[in-house]
């Protein structure tokens, strides 16, 4: 039992809340399910009460709505000029949508959408089908230019175009593995060094004192997941304003 | 991160069949997650359609809700304090302007104050010296006519004092001579011995 109680894995379990299932495939309302829906009301309460004073000068709370809108649109007008700022709701959602999720996944007990290559999939996908559907859009096959630069040699071009093709298609991977990587390795390490803690209080005085260390390394842990989580959303939305900007100006 | 033990249920294995040798049971409720359950829990393809599919609920229904309601607001109120603050200092701008024109004027109407001062000191000095000036000229022009007349009334007493003084001679003379000749000397004969003694 003890063992099971300090399993770092036992976090990460899906469980079904209420079970559906539609034409053969588990459409359960899971825990992961209820996370990012208290996900989405949490950051939507916040963003819509804060600001529902409209004041001219900001309190506190509407200064941080204010501040990540702006954040967000100044990332997004830096990487793709303001012909992409037809994607803010995209990116701007994105970015709240990670970053409250990870927020939340700091609390105990809590669980943590993004630490699952699903989600972290799902949101990728989504950020490069709509650069990949609206670089056709826009550019029908000169959309195709994006893999093939400028002053490139003849002679080297082929390999040149595969190399790009390839880093093309490994966006999605690497953006979802990012996030759900740093997820899921920052929440097993804490959960270990919590664990050392419970296991070594149950030692007796001296494993009770000797805790002291990897309690200290948990709180650490914690501020620095703390940063993580901030950054992984971070990133996460620059990566999708950069690769938005490949979709708006594909001829680099 | 811990799970209450009333959710604990495997949810893989209800779909997909079993392919990780399962317990088969997806309520064990025992509060202890199955360790046989071999497939790491992010990588359990069974929970995949759920997870996506509530991934496109949730995520959609917030793009939504942020698009159409949070988003105009906050751009709303950001712009609303742009234009204030451009307002508010075109506003000061103007009024500095204002009281540069002010402080012109006010500067120009004291330079032009200085000026007719200064005249009106100069004209008032001037018209005070040509006023001492007239002043002094009747004064003298008094005193010329009063030393004048002065002078004539002196020349005038003294030709009457002269005067008188010979015929007090003559009235002395006439005496003296009564006196010492006894007789009566003729006044004209008087009045030329003192004529002649005075000369």
């Amino acid at each position: 039992m003890a063992a099971d109680k300090v399993d770092p894995i036992h976090q990460f379990h899906i469980n079904k809340l209420i079970p559906i299932e539609i034409g053969g495939y588990d459409l359960s309302f899971t825990n992961s399910a209820l996370f990012m829906v208290a996900t989405v009301a949490v950051a939507s309460a916040f963003l819509y009460l804060s600001t529902s004073s409209r004041s001219l000068v900001p309190s506190r709370l509407q200064s941080v709505s204010e501040m990540a809108y702006e954040f967000v649109g100044n990332m997004l007008r830096d990487a793709a000029g303001t012909q992409g700022m037809k994607f803010f709701p995209l990116v701007f959602s994105l970015f709240m949508f990670v970053l409250v999720a990870n927020l939340l996944g700091l609390f105990p007990y809590f669980f943590t959408v993004t630490s699952h290559i699903i989600v972290t999939f799902g949101l990728a996908a989504l950020v490069i089908g709509t650069v990949v559907v609206y670089g056709f859009m826009k550019h029908g096959l000169g959309f195709l230019k994006l893999f093939v630069p400028h002053g490139v040699p003849v002679y080297l071009l082929p390999l040149v175009v595969l190399i790009e093709v390839i880093s093309f298609v490994s966006r999605p991977v690497s953006l979802s593995v990012r996030l759900f990587a740093n997820m899921l390795a920052g929440h097993i390490t804490l959960k270990v060094f919590s664990g050392f803690v419970v296991s070594l209080s149950a030692l007796g005085t001296l494993g009770i004192a000797g805790s002291v260390l990897p309690l200290a390394m948990a709180v650490a842990l914690t501020a620095l997941e703390l940063l993580v989580a901030f950054l992984q959303a971070y990133v996460f939305a620059v990566l999708t304003c950069m690769y938005l900007n490949d979709a708006l100006h594909p001829g680099h | 991160m811990f799970v209450t033990s009333a959710f604990a249920q495997e949810s893989a294995p209800a779909v997909e069949g079993g392919h990780t040798g399962t317990e088969g049971d997806t309520h064990s409720g025992t509060g202890v997650p199955a360790e046989a359950h071999g497939v790491f829990p992010p990588f359990d393809p069974a929970t995949f359609p759920s997870q996506l599919l509530w991934l496109a609920i949730t995520f959609g229904l917030f793009y939504l809700f942020l698009k159409k309601v949070v988003m105009p607001r906050v751009g709303g109120i950001i712009d609303v304090r742009n234009d204030r603050i451009t307002q508010d200092l075109d506003h000061a701008a103007r009024l500095k302007g204002e009281a540069d024109a002010a402080v012109a004027a006010y500067e120009q109407e004291l330079a032009e104050a200085k000026t007719k001062a200064n005249a009106i000191g100069q004209q008032a000095n001037d018209a005070a010296k040509a006023e001492a000036e007239a002043a002094r000229k009747k004064v003298e022009a008094a005193l010329d006519q009063k030393l004048g007349e002065a002078e004539a009334r002196i020349s005038a007493i003294k030709a009457n004092a002269m005067k008188e003084v010979g015929t007090i001679a003559e009235d002395t003379a006439s005496a003296i001579v009564e006196a010492l000749v006894g007789g009566k000397a003729s006044k004209a004969e008087i009045a030329a011995a003192v004529k002649s003694v005075a000369r």
